[in-house]
């Protein structure tokens, strides 16, 4: 029979054809830019430089040390295979119990030992991208919202909000004071919300702070917890940075606030903390995510919907052995701080050689770029022109601010732990000769320069969506609002 | 006058959590975990704890993995931490797209076409990550459906589908009852008739998952079946979600059909069927015997529901320490060959010991050539067909044989009386211990006499079983038989007489 099949469409669900998952933002067309043309020294040395993935690669070399000495942390060595069997039928979602309190006392330790974690409270969940949408599963409904101070992580976007149905309502925070969280912008961002009939369940926090890098002061935190306490409203802190910290001052954890006489007042069931491995110890691929909540009803859900994205067995049992090595716990988070200070230092020393400031920041792999100087002007669009510029002249990539959500134009994440000391040379000789080619004064030597900077260069290997035109062509078609002209 | 606060006093306001949170639509108190909690406070263990509950509600399968082990120790670079893996450590641990590895893909496409006999192929690019089948189930029901919505599901069914489907989703489910009159087979008259049910309670329809081979019954639906069901999802345009995670535990004839297989048949493709409709669960919990591991899978043939599930998948990635390991174990054809082969002969040998053995003291099972389980017809242990007379069969079960099974109540299924036994997670040993405590159980039934006083009943205490549990979980009326003196006409060993 030849007839002709009228197909119907298939319905799907609402979530599967909104686009609140957030990925067709131009967060994501850096990343796709990198993939088209990914640097790699030999192989690919004009390629672009992945300057917008926040991960920490600068001491595998200290894990590979520990695996070798400690054969017997993987089920599948000669050592390990004896507990092949029993870790790979486990499925608890309790999770192993050496693992629970590896856990703890790793968190403890990135706390310099000033809180103690109750191996009891930690849950699993699929890396923090699961723990954030876990948590707010469990405090808050559909159509709720979450105060969530900016510039932010823009996957928070997906991961709190998508499929829970929760509203994000910003905090804005400014340059003007360093972008520190004010309790105006707290108490207006809440009212607010309030006047529009918005039903505020929580406060999410990321201390230390993606993107700025910095942490938040004691002085900070208890007034952010009065405030919640104060109004009801969950503490949700996302503290998988906690031991990205490099310089002073030291981490403060909301673990130690609550252990404040100062603030015994509080109600601990409002308080939760978020926690991964992927940026303290450079493991995103394990999927290593954490809830730890001090409200025991949180923690048995949490704890139900782990099943929806528990970490493996395999993992768990490596980590359980990993962590559980005090010594070289210790001397890990010491020589990793270390690293991540002189890698730092040698990344914004370089940026203020050619007069590029970042906020002053002291945890993170990324820095915050002040590049408002070469916007053509102050608003948005300048900064998406710029942005294509550095991606496909400069060929970094790296995140507009906007994406973050940040207020003001100008500001870029840059991460500097994801590469060799080589690759961060490079990427400032190229930064060095994009500022120095803007510098001179002088258009035609700028031109000249430019051509020569490109004939060294780059060659453009983009589709032409990413391309700003008018760059390409600088001698036909001076361009008076060429994102380059001071 | 109320609130007085003074120093440290706890004034609190309450606490207001989610719904999600405080409501009990992740089933957890459900009679099903009941069981596992009995098991967990007095564990049977051989030498250690020789008395205590054997674990039968679990399904495990826990026959084949020394030929894993074998493998691994032939494959050392299958592990980032070995000495000949080291160097693949720090791009495997730092490795994030939620694509995942291309050789996991690759691998896991190769291993659905062999437990397939190669009657399919699956292009990698259409494998999606989960974590474990209940992230692939919630996941694949968050592409597909919105809250309110609903789900067709045949009964009985797996209980840890009232958390994966229903929970964070909002959706329900709708069962399809099938009863033992015709086997439990799925006829399409019964479907019809729950769809047409939900259309007059202006419910609305999204789907109808499948568990192909069944959970709980052992059993596989047939081309014929299944090409009734498809038609019949194409033609109404909703959804068909076939949950495959027991396909290679099918250990005896007929051979297992994919649905995959049955979009490929040459008739159905004349009868327009809508590929975009379609999707599968895959697992290696259940074939590999690595629920550890949460390797989930979805499979779907719509380009759309791919990219969802896709994204989706950041929620629940498989860790790479183990894409890693799988993809060059399931990359090894000639080991999963033999893999496959030998499982299911192992499964075979064990479902036909314990079949046997129950055969031999009078309890029948329903015919299945799948999974890790058998579907037990306890019916004629029943003091009478209800639900609370199964409860407490169970009960009995759990405190004095002292097995953890599952009562079918708690999938759902519509007639009292059927238990699902898991045997695969227990070696030979036990399997005798528990066949043994059975057939003790059954010949004390069977020496109960008219006025429901067991007979012999104190000797088979004596051999056998010392009670362990805290009162709560005792059935008082079981505590009344142990004193013979006092006659309980209700208890449920008397065996129905008609």
């Amino acid at each position: 029979m030849g007839f002709e099949c009228a197909k119907n469409n298939a319905i799907l669900s609402k979530l599967a054809t909104n686009e609140e998952h957030g990925e067709n933002s131009p967060y994501f067309d850096g990343w796709k830019a990198y993939d088209n043309d990914p640097f790699h020294p030999l192989k690919n040395p004009n390629g672009v430089i992945q300057m917008g993935l926040a991960e920490n690669q600068l001491c595998f070399d200290l894990i590979e040390e520990w695996i070798k000495r400690n054969p017997k942390a993987s089920i599948c060595s000669n050592e390990g295979i004896k507990s092949f069997k029993a870790i790979a039928n486990f499925q608890d979602y309790h999770g192993l119990p050496e693992f629970r309190r590896a856990i703890a006392k790793f968190m403890e330790k990135t706390r310099g030992g000033r809180v103690r974690f109750d191996p009891e409270r930690v849950v699993m969940a699929g890396g923090a991208t699961g723990a954030n949408e876990s948590i707010i599963f469990c405090l808050a409904d559909p159509g709720d919202a979450f105060l969530v101070p900016s510039p932010y992580y823009p996957a928070f976007n997906r991961d709190l909000r998508w499929r829970t149905g929760v509203q994000l309502i910003p905090i804005h925070c400014e340059s003007s004071n360093n972008f520190q969280i004010t309790a105006k912008a707290v108490k207006e961002a809440y009212e607010n919300a309030q006047k529009s009939n918005i039903k505020v369940k929580g406060l999410i926090l990321t201390n230390p702070s993606n993107p700025l890098g910095t942490t938040l002061d004691k002085h900070t935190l208890k007034s952010l917890l009065n405030f919640t306490n104060q109004h009801n409203l969950h503490l949700v802190c996302d503290e998988i940075y906690a031991a990205t910290v490099f310089d002073m001052p030291q981490f403060v954890s909301i673990a130690e606030i609550l252990e404040d006489n100062e603030m015994s007042h509080c109600n601990k069931d409002l308080v939760h903390i978020v926690y991964s491995l992927s940026k303290d110890m450079g493991l995103p691929g394990f999927r290593i995510g954490i809830i730890y909540s001090f409200n025991d009803a949180v923690v048995s859900c949490a704890r139900k919907m782990s099943s929806f994205g528990l970490v493996s067995t395999q993992t768990q049992h490596f980590l359980a052995a990993m962590l559980n090595d005090e010594k070289f716990v210790v001397n890990y988070l010491a020589e990793s701080a270390r690293r991540l200070a002189n890698r730092h230092k040698h990344f914004t020393n370089g940026l203020e050689e050619v007069g590029i400031t970042c906020l002053k920041n002291n945890a993170g792999l990324f820095c915050w770029m002040d590049l408002r100087k070469l916007l053509r002007d102050s608003t948005f669009d300048s900064e998406m022109s710029l942005w294509r510029v550095i991606i496909n002249d400069v060929k970094l990539n790296v995140s507009p601010g906007s994406s973050f959500d940040c207020q003001e134009p100008g500001w870029f994440r840059v991460c500097f732990a994801n590469m060799d000391d080589g690759t961060v040379d490079i990427a400032l000789a190229r930064i060095r000769r994009f500022v120095g080619v803007k510098k001179s004064g002088d258009e035609s030597n700028a031109m000249e320069k430019k051509q020569q900077w490109k004939k060294n260069n780059l060659r453009l290997s983009f589709s032409k969506r990413m391309y700003d035109e008018s760059v390409l062509s600088p001698l036909s078609s001076p361009i008076p609002h060429s994102p380059l002209v001071r | 006058m109320g609130s007085e606060t003074s120093g440290n006093s706890n004034n609190k306001s309450v606490v207001v959590l989610s719904k999600l949170a405080t409501n009990e639509q992740h089933g957890e108190n459900s009679p099903y975990f009941d069981g596992w909690k009995a098991y967990d406070n007095d564990s049977f263990h051989l030498v250690n704890n020789p008395n205590g509950v054997i674990q039968m509600g679990l399904a495990e399968n826990q026959l084949s993995v020394d030929l894993v082990e074998e493998w691994i120790m032939r494959n050392p670079n299958a592990s980032i931490c070995t000495n000949e893996g080291i160097e693949s450590f720090r791009r495997i641990v730092n490795f994030q797209d939620y694509h995942g590895l291309p050789e996991f893909t690759t691998a896991i496409a190769k291993y659905l076409g062999k437990t397939r006999q190669g009657k399919v192929k699956f292009d990698p690019k259409r494998v999606v990550m989960a974590g474990g089948a209940t992230g692939a189930n919630e996941t694949l029901i968050f592409c597909l459906a919105d809250p309110g919505d609903a789900f067709l599901v045949p009964s009985p069914y797996y209980p840890g589908f009232n958390r994966d489907l229903r929970w964070r989703t909002g959706i329900q489910l709708l069962p399809i009852s099938c009863t033992s009159s015709n086997n439990f087979k799925i006829t399409i008259e019964a479907v019809q008739e729950a769809y047409q049910n939900a259309q007059q309670a202006n419910i609305n329809v999204k789907g109808l998952i499948l568990t192909n081979p069944s959970n709980p019954l052992g059993t596989m639906l047939d081309r014929d079946t299944l090409k009734k069901l498809l038609t019949f999802t194409s033609q109404h345009n909703i959804h068909l979600v076939c949950d495959e995670i027991y396909a290679a535990t099918v250990f005896d004839a007929p051979q297992f059909i994919s649905i995959a297989e049955i979009i490929d048949d040459d008739e159905i493709r004349n009868h327009c069927i809508n590929k975009d409709l379609v999707h599968i669960v895959s697992s290696l919990s259940k074939d590999m015997g690595f629920p550890g591991f949460r390797v989930g899978i979805v499979y779907s043939f719509n380009d759309d529901v791919v990219n969802c599930a896709r994204k989706m998948s950041s929620f629940g990635l498989v860790s790479t320490q183990t894409q890693h390991l799988l993809a060059s174990m399931l990359s090894d054809g000639e080991f999963v060959e033999e893999f496959l082969i030998e499982s299911v002969k192992r499964l075979r040998k064990r479902h036909e010991k314990f079949t046997n053995g129950l055969e031999e003291v009078g309890i029948k099972c329903l015919k299945g050539n799948a999974g890790l389980y058998c579907w037990m017809d306890l019916r004629p242990m029943l003091k009478e067909p209800t639900f609370d007379a199964e409860m407490s069969l169970w009960k009995l079960i759990i405190n004095d044989v002292k097995l953890n099974v599952s009562p079918g109540s708690s999938f759902n299924c519509p007639e009292a009386g059927w238990f699902r036994v898991c045997f695969a997670n227990i070696d030979d040993q036990t399997v005798e211990i528990a066949l043994a405590r059975i057939r003790m159980f059954v010949d004390a039934n069977n020496n109960v006499n008219e006025n429901g006083v067991v007979k012999n009943k104190q000797q088979w205490k004596k051999n056998k079983l010392r009670l362990n549990f805290s009162n709560g979980k005792y059935d008082e009326n079981a505590m009344n038989m142990m004193s013979p003196n006092s006659p309980i006409p209700i208890s449920p060993l008397v065996r129905a007489r008609n």
